[in-house]
């Protein structure tokens, strides 16, 4: 053949170094925090160096959830990263889909600008287990508007902040835990730790 | 393809079993349960290397959430060797090679088959229940499809009914184990065949609960400090059983008690069901007023020499 250019493969991040062990102590802490909402448990991605925009935390929790059981939905500034598609794709298997009410799993880079929750799958009455989960990346613990948290898992109110998100959100999520047993769960993932939002918890928003 | 041998073999079984996205797929479903308190969460159970019955559900529950730095209790009705408890707990040091413990204060996960520890637990500790049916509804409605609708429309007047019916023939509730219970104001949920008198430690309770069903293929919830109301009627309040004599063995009172029958001549002794709870009990120095009785001594030696006089 003649001169034909050598195929280029773009470099492929690695996932966990010790998938077995990784992902469990991921899990371990996601299920901590989901069992004491609005609590910080931390876990530390190590050495993970997903594809931009994608941080070390998301890739992190992708890595231990997601797979080909899972459609998932990627926010507007993953969404425009080929190589973030490719990342999920090759070590996850999971499928990625671009409408929000179709994913089981929503992977979210820039949570200020989150869609509303009702726009992701809410469950039904007979099946609220298959209800979405919205994964917040880069979340800031600790700063941005706060709201008192209470409810299953939590021995006194807590007050909770995670960072910049849009205006409506702590309604929004007032809301979709008032429809419980239907509505959609929250993960926040900072950088080395995650907190979690279950639709069983009472919100009340607070002024700032 | 080498031939390998054997114990190669067991060696290259994942660790703690369960290939990883089996472990994703009921890791998914712990989460839904856990934010859901008291829905039972269906989930693809797999076909483990033991009987239904034997804690399928259990066992993959805490396959699922197993790391290498946990601490392991297994227990079946209270006590830690017996058969169930035993082949258990061997599973999970063959196949994780995790460390396990008798004590409950050392364990961070407990796997439990029809007892709660008389051990108040704590937040850093995980129990795990082995549920043969978890639907509260399934006999009085054998249909999947009416408990479903039941529990999406809160509708659960059945339960109660079976509740009065109990009165009318009885006197009393004479439900006594897998106690009907309301999780969260919301579902109602079966606390797995314990005996009632465990009912009052999974109200608010410190630990997370996590519940198996491995043949019915469901896997429950419930968080820590989550309100769990056993179900009565304002006047036939929910009540637990309560014993007239203290443990045999270490005097414990306020804890559940099993009978032992020592000969054929009627002789009986009541000794903590909480094998755990007693020993350390008896090493801080209480005895009860069986001890010294030579039929009830050979019990309260440990499990190891009591094989060796067990001729």
């Amino acid at each position: 053949m003649p001169d034909q250019k050598p195929l280029s493969a773009p470099v492929l991040a690695p996932g966990f170094a010790d998938p077995v062990h990784d992902a469990q102590r991921c899990f371990r802490a996601v299920m901590m925090a989901m069992a004491q909402p609005g609590t910080l448990k931390s876990f530390d991605p190590g050495s993970l160096a997903p594809p931009q925009p994608l941080s070390p935390m998301g890739a992190a929790l992708a890595l231990t959830l997601f797979d080909y059981d899972t459609p998932v939905w990627l926010d507007g500034s993953l969404r425009k990263s080929p190589d973030v598609s490719a990342f999920l794709t090759f070590h996850t298997g999971a499928r990625i889909v671009s409408e929000p009410v179709d994913a089981q799993f929503a992977l979210i880079n820039d949570p200020r600008g989150l869609m509303p929750l009702c726009s992701f799958d809410q469950g039904s009455l007979e099946y609220p287990d298959r209800a979405a989960t919205l994964i917040l990346c880069r979340t800031v613990f600790g700063q941005g508007d706060a709201a008192l948290l209470a409810g299953p898992g939590l021995k006194e109110p807590k007050r909770f902040s995670a960072g910049l998100l849009p205006p409506a959100f702590w309604r929004q999520a007032a809301d979709n835990n008032t429809q419980f047993p239907r509505g959609v769960d929250v993960i926040f993932a900072g950088a080395t730790e995650v907190a979690a939002l279950p639709r069983s918890t009472t919100i009340t928003p607070m002024e700032a | 393809m080498s031939v390998e041998t054997t114990s190669n073999l067991e060696q290259e079984y994942n660790f703690a079993y369960l290939d990883e996205q089996t472990k994703r797929m009921i890791r998914r479903a712990i989460l839904k349960a856990i934010a859901i308190p008291g829905y039972q969460v269906p989930f693809a159970s797999r076909e483990m290397p033991m009987p239904y019955g034997w804690g399928t559900g259990g066992v993959q529950v805490t396959a699922a959430i197993l790391g290498k730095a946990d601490c392991l209790k297994m227990i079946d009705q209270g006590s830690d060797d017996t058969t169930n408890a035993v082949s258990l707990r061997g599973f999970f040091e063959k196949t994780a090679g995790v460390a396990t413990t008798f004590k409950t204060q050392e364990a961070s996960i407990i796997q439990t088959r029809h007892r709660i520890p008389e051990t108040p637990l704590r937040e850093d500790q995980i129990i795990v229940f082995q549920v043969p049916i978890p639907e509260p509804l399934r006999f009085l409605e054998p249909r999947e499809t009416e408990t479903r609708k039941m529990h999406a429309l809160e509708d659960y007047g059945l339960m109660h009914v079976k509740l009065y019916e109990d009165i009318a023939k009885n006197g009393r509730i004479a439900t006594t184990y897998a106690y009907p219970v309301k999780v969260a104001g919301r579902y109602l949920m079966d606390p797995s065949p314990t005996p009632k008198f465990d009912n009052p430690k999974i109200d608010r309770m410190a630990a997370l609960q996590l519940y198996g069903a491995g043949r019915e293929k469901r896997i429950y919830a419930v968080p820590p400090y989550t309100g769990v109301r056993s179900l009565d009627f304002e006047d036939h309040p929910f009540e637990i059983q309560s014993f007239d004599k203290p443990c045999g063995l270490c005097g414990a009172e306020g804890v559940y008690l099993d009978e032992v029958i020592l000969d054929d001549e009627g002789g009986r002794l009541f000794v903590c069901s909480d094998t755990d709870h007693c020993e350390e009990r008896r090493a801080a120095g209480h005895t009860g007023p069986m001890a010294a009785d030579p039929a009830a001594s050979q019990l309260s030696k440990g499990s190891s020499d009591a094989e060796d006089t067990v001729q």
